[in-house]
């Protein structure tokens, strides 16, 4: 972190252009591919198209598993027309499935465009399916649909399904909300335990049967920041949220862990004393990238909600410049820390993707961080790109991950400096 | 509903998009929600296309569907004639586009726009993307192509190249001996579609003396207007194997008039398996999946012209079920009509052949197994794109699917060394291919200790190479089971061995 940076006025309202038109962005369905990773006896069930069957498979690219823990049930011709009811034809594949995966104990239908269009009602059909299936198996059901998700928020309609099982807690604890890698759940309990935090739990958890408790005295700390139906709900069972900028980076880690040590009134010199080390390691990783980074200009295209506190922390660690960030969604409390930090620049909601091309051409940023269906077209054109994708399918949280999420971004540019083709 | 763990084909309107984004001058305005654009990614990253599919979609969200999706289809539509200024355009719904029934061909007529505009119905909760490829290629053609009545027979016979489009496998490269071939033959190409053509070029279709079907998944619909309506003759003969390609270049010939070349060109396959080099080929158990045209094709060429013996044929192409079976039962073996890949995988397990030879599916399935596999068709992934010429049509197709079908399995002195020493520090077991990496892949599904094998027999049966102990097994089992003779002991293994005996 560079110490000297000005901290901009926290209370200056950035002005936001809105944008609709075309996305080019996932629908919430792609959460899945992480999800069913992280929580290890969970089953995804997506109740709709052979296209949602198809996005899941190209999403998912050539990770096919042993068995995938995923899978859609593809509406038919006869299902739309009425020559099957629907309800049963759900209770039968449900039954197939689980007879195949008798391990599985949580199962989720997962809602698409059509099966929300047509209104099929798959949380009665959870209820139902759940009275058949308890107790081995729970049936539970949120919607990843493109009409109402991007990409992210799929993993905010998944947890926030889970909250109304989490078991009520009546003592003090902090509940670290968010899928991380988990190698980074790991270092973070440990780091809260040397800051003097015991009671750390995480959600999603890796195991159907392992919800943490929630209540009154749970202080809940976003890892992620696409999760505010999670938090509205979680917020409902009386836990309160630790206001704090996101993870990334030395700094946004440094601040991150400082706020829930606040939160629990742990003195400042312990903290300090806890994270010296990780941080000063962080610090140095990130000190091999600064050069390379520094005064580049970077154009974020919206995708994972993560834009924001990525462009804070590339232009405060690293001295990088946003000339746009992009977000599908601003959840403007959700992001307030690290808008606070982030410095003057347009920022863009929603997305109209052949108008956002046209500014980012005259732009010519120095690095665009875009989705798949624009990057090769852009490196084409002789822009240099990050693939948004991997920024949420690599470990980049914490201390220890910040030199890694630094190289991310400092890849292409050394791979363009390096090729003489 | 079908519960489906992975497909093998797309919805039809990634079909369609495989036809526009071959194209040039072509735009496709499809009604569809967000989340549908995914589908760009298989373009331009699977196939590394450098442009973005010219797909304009509507994008609606759940707050429009009560207000009005008909104006954003009308918005959109108009948004994309103004900025890409398309020679024609074609209009479409994906899956929930279709369920919000909005009519996006009355909504683009009353555009009034001033250039052609093909409306697609594309029936999503039927049919998948191949069909929506033809459906697509064959609309184009029909609004697009000028009938012709009386044809003039010109001096070079001229022909149109139908089939090869975006995500197909090794099509670039097949066109590239296509075109080589006929230029040998002396037959002139009128036009190439879908790829690299543009509406003006289908409008001239007719002026050719007859079609090539390359692909005839993607080509044959539009290929029968053309005879119906152009009085266009078109080929039946799918260039792939050396035999195919002689039968391919008669049919031409004769369809152009012209006199054949006298020989094979550059076909090496012949030569190479008349080798004695080639002889432990012989009668390899192969397992073929894929899509009709390249299923049926590879398995002729796995019999005839490297000596294997087909032991399981299937497609998931249902459209051509018909032709599949009939191939299957020239095999002596019943054809596998499927898009259940956990069927398939059971199919294949069950036939315990020596080489798959399949779609990326397979490769994995293959892998988990523990058996070598090719991948010889579509559904495709970035390897099926390779940066050197590859292709599996023409004699040059055949030479290099005689490589595909051999450089998978063990060489012949590797596999009889195997034989000989069966307990040999680097010819062992777990050891593979010596020419293919240090690991072999996982083992096929651990067996079970057995009561009715002895252990004398289990650990004989362990001396037999990997690759076929499983069918010695299951050979062994039956023959004991016929004769009640359990447990089994190494003289009934034997015994069983005579029996079955190639």
């Amino acid at each position: 972190m560079n110490a000297h940076a000005p901290i901009p006025n926290p209370n200056c309202e950035k002005p936001v252009l809105r944008e609709r038109g075309q996305h080019e962005v996932f629908c919430g369905l792609t959460g899945i591919v992480w999800l069913h990773r992280k929580i290890q006896d969970a089953f995804f069930l997506i109740v709709g198209s052979r296209t949602c069957a198809h996005l899941m498979q190209s999403a998912a690219g050539v990770m096919i598993f042993a068995e995938p823990r995923f899978a859609t049930a593809i509406i038919e011709e006869r299902d739309l027309a009425g020559m099957a009811d629907m309800h049963d034809e759900l209770d039968r594949v449900v039954t197939q499935l689980l007879a195949r995966r008798p391990d599985i104990k949580m199962l989720f239908l997962v809602g698409s465009c059509p099966s929300e269009v047509i209104k099929l009602d798959l949380s009665r059909a959870a209820e139902r399916l759940s009275q058949r299936t308890l107790p081995r198996t729970r049936v539970l059901a949120y919607s990843g649909s493109g009409i109402e998700t991007t990409f992210t928020q799929g993993e905010d309609a998944c947890l926030a399904a889970l909250v109304p099982l989490m078991p009520a807690d009546q003592d003090s604890s902090l509940l670290v909300v968010g899928t991380l890698a988990d190698i980074i759940e790991d270092q973070f309990r440990s780091l809260f335990q040397a800051i003097g935090i015991d009671r750390v739990t995480f959600l999603p958890p890796r195991r159907a049967g392992e919800l943490p408790g929630i209540g009154p005295k749970t202080q809940i700390l976003l890892a992620q920041p696409f999760l505010g139906d999670t938090l509205k709900a979680l917020e409902a069972r009386g836990a309160t949220r630790i206001d704090a900028p996101f993870p990334l980076g030395a700094e946004g880690s440094e601040l991150w862990f400082r706020a829930a040590a606040k939160a629990f009134g742990i003195d400042h010199q312990k903290v300090t004393a806890a994270i010296a080390a990780p941080l000063e390691r962080a610090r140095l990783a990130l000190s091999r990238h600064r050069e390379r980074l520094t005064g580049k200009r970077i154009f974020f295209f919206p995708d994972s909600q993560l834009e924001i506190p990525l462009a804070r922390f590339l232009s405060r660690e690293l001295g990088m410049v946003p000339v746009e960030v992009g977000t599908p969604y601003l959840h403007r409390q959700v992001h307030a820390a690290d808008l606070a930090l982030l410095p003057d620049t347009q920022i863009s909601e929603g997305q109209d993707v052949d108008r956002q091309l046209a500014r980012c051409r005259a732009a010519k940023p120095d690095l665009t961080v875009c989705g798949l269906g624009l990057a090769n077209p852009l490196e084409a054109e002789g822009l240099a790109t990050k693939w948004s994708i991997e920024l949420v399918f690599s470990p980049i949280h914490g201390f220890e991950q910040a030199g890694d999420l630094a190289e991310l971004f400092a890849r292409p540019l050394a791979r363009a400096e390096k090729l003489r083709v | 509903m079908q519960l489906t763990l992975w497909t093998y084909e797309g919805p039809p309107h990634v079909g369609a998009m495989r036809i526009v984004t071959a194209m040039r001058g072509m735009h496709y305005v499809l009604h569809a929600p967000q989340g549908d654009t995914y589908a760009d990614l298989l373009f331009t990253m699977i196939e590394r296309r450098s442009a973005r599919p010219p797909v304009t979609y509507t994008t609606f969200q759940a707050r429009d569907l009560g207000g009005d999706t008909a104006e954003l289809f009308k918005d959109a539509a108009r948004n994309a004639y103004e900025t890409f200024a398309p020679q024609a355009m074609i209009v479409g719904a994906s899956c929930t586009g279709e369920l919000i029934q909005d009519d996006p061909a009355g909504l683009a007529r009353a555009l009034d726009l001033p250039i052609p505009v093909i409306p697609l119905e594309l029936p999503s909760y039927q049919k998948k993307e191949n069909w929506g490829a033809a459906e697509t290629f064959y609309r184009i053609v029909r609004s697009l192509t000028k009938p012709v009545t009386d044809r003039q027979s010109s001096s070079t016979p001229s022909c149109n190249i139908l089939g090869p489009c975006a995500l197909g496998f090794r099509h670039r490269d097949d066109l590239y001996e296509i075109k080589a071939l006929l230029a040998e033959c002396g037959i002139a190409v009128n036009v190439v579609a879908p790829e690299g053509a543009t509406p003006a070029d289908i409008t001239r279709l007719g002026d050719a003396d007859f079609n090539i079907v390359l692909y005839p998944e993607i080509a044959q619909p539009a290929a029968e207007w053309l005879k119906k309506n152009c009085g266009q003759p078109f080929t039946t003969t799918i260039p792939i194997g050396v035999n195919a390609t002689r039968a391919f270049i008669k049919e031409i010939c004769a369809l152009a008039g012209v006199t054949p070349p006298a020989d094979d060109m550059n076909a090496r396959l012949p030569w190479y398996s008349r080798s004695v080099d080639s002889t432990y080929l012989t009668g390899k158990r192969v397992f073929i999946f894929g899509d009709a045209t390249h299923a049926l094709a590879l398995a002729r060429v796995a019999r005839d012209e490297i000596g294997y013996t087909v032991c399981g044929l299937g497609t998931y192409t249902r459209e051509f079920a018909r032709e599949v079976r009939a191939e299957a039962s020239a095999h002596g073996i019943e054809a596998l009509i499927s898009d259940d890949y956990l069927a398939i995988e059971a199919a294949i397990a069950a036939a315990q052949p020596e080489l798959v030879l399949g779609t990326q599916m397979e490769r994995h399935i293959a892998k988990r197994l523990g058996i070598p596999c090719a991948v010889i068709s579509a559904p495709v992934h970035v390897q099926d794109f390779p940066a050197r010429r590859s292709p599996v049509m023409g004699f040059e197709g055949a030479n290099v699917l005689f490589d595909t079908l051999v450089h998978p399995l063990m060489m012949g002195l590797e596999e009889h060394l195997l034989g000989l020493f069966r307990d040999d520090f680097e010819f062992h077991d777990e050891a593979a291919p010596s020419h293919l990496g240090a690991k072999k892949a996982a083992a096929p599904m651990a067996q079970p200790a057995n009561e009715d094998w002895s252990p004398e027999a289990e650990k004989e049966l362990k001396k037999i190479p990997f690759f076929v102990r499983g069918k010695a097994r299951r050979n062994t089992e039956s023959f004991a089971r016929e004769r009640g003779l359990f447990p089994i002991s190494v003289e009934t293994l034997y015994d069983a061995k005579a029996h079955f005996g190639r």
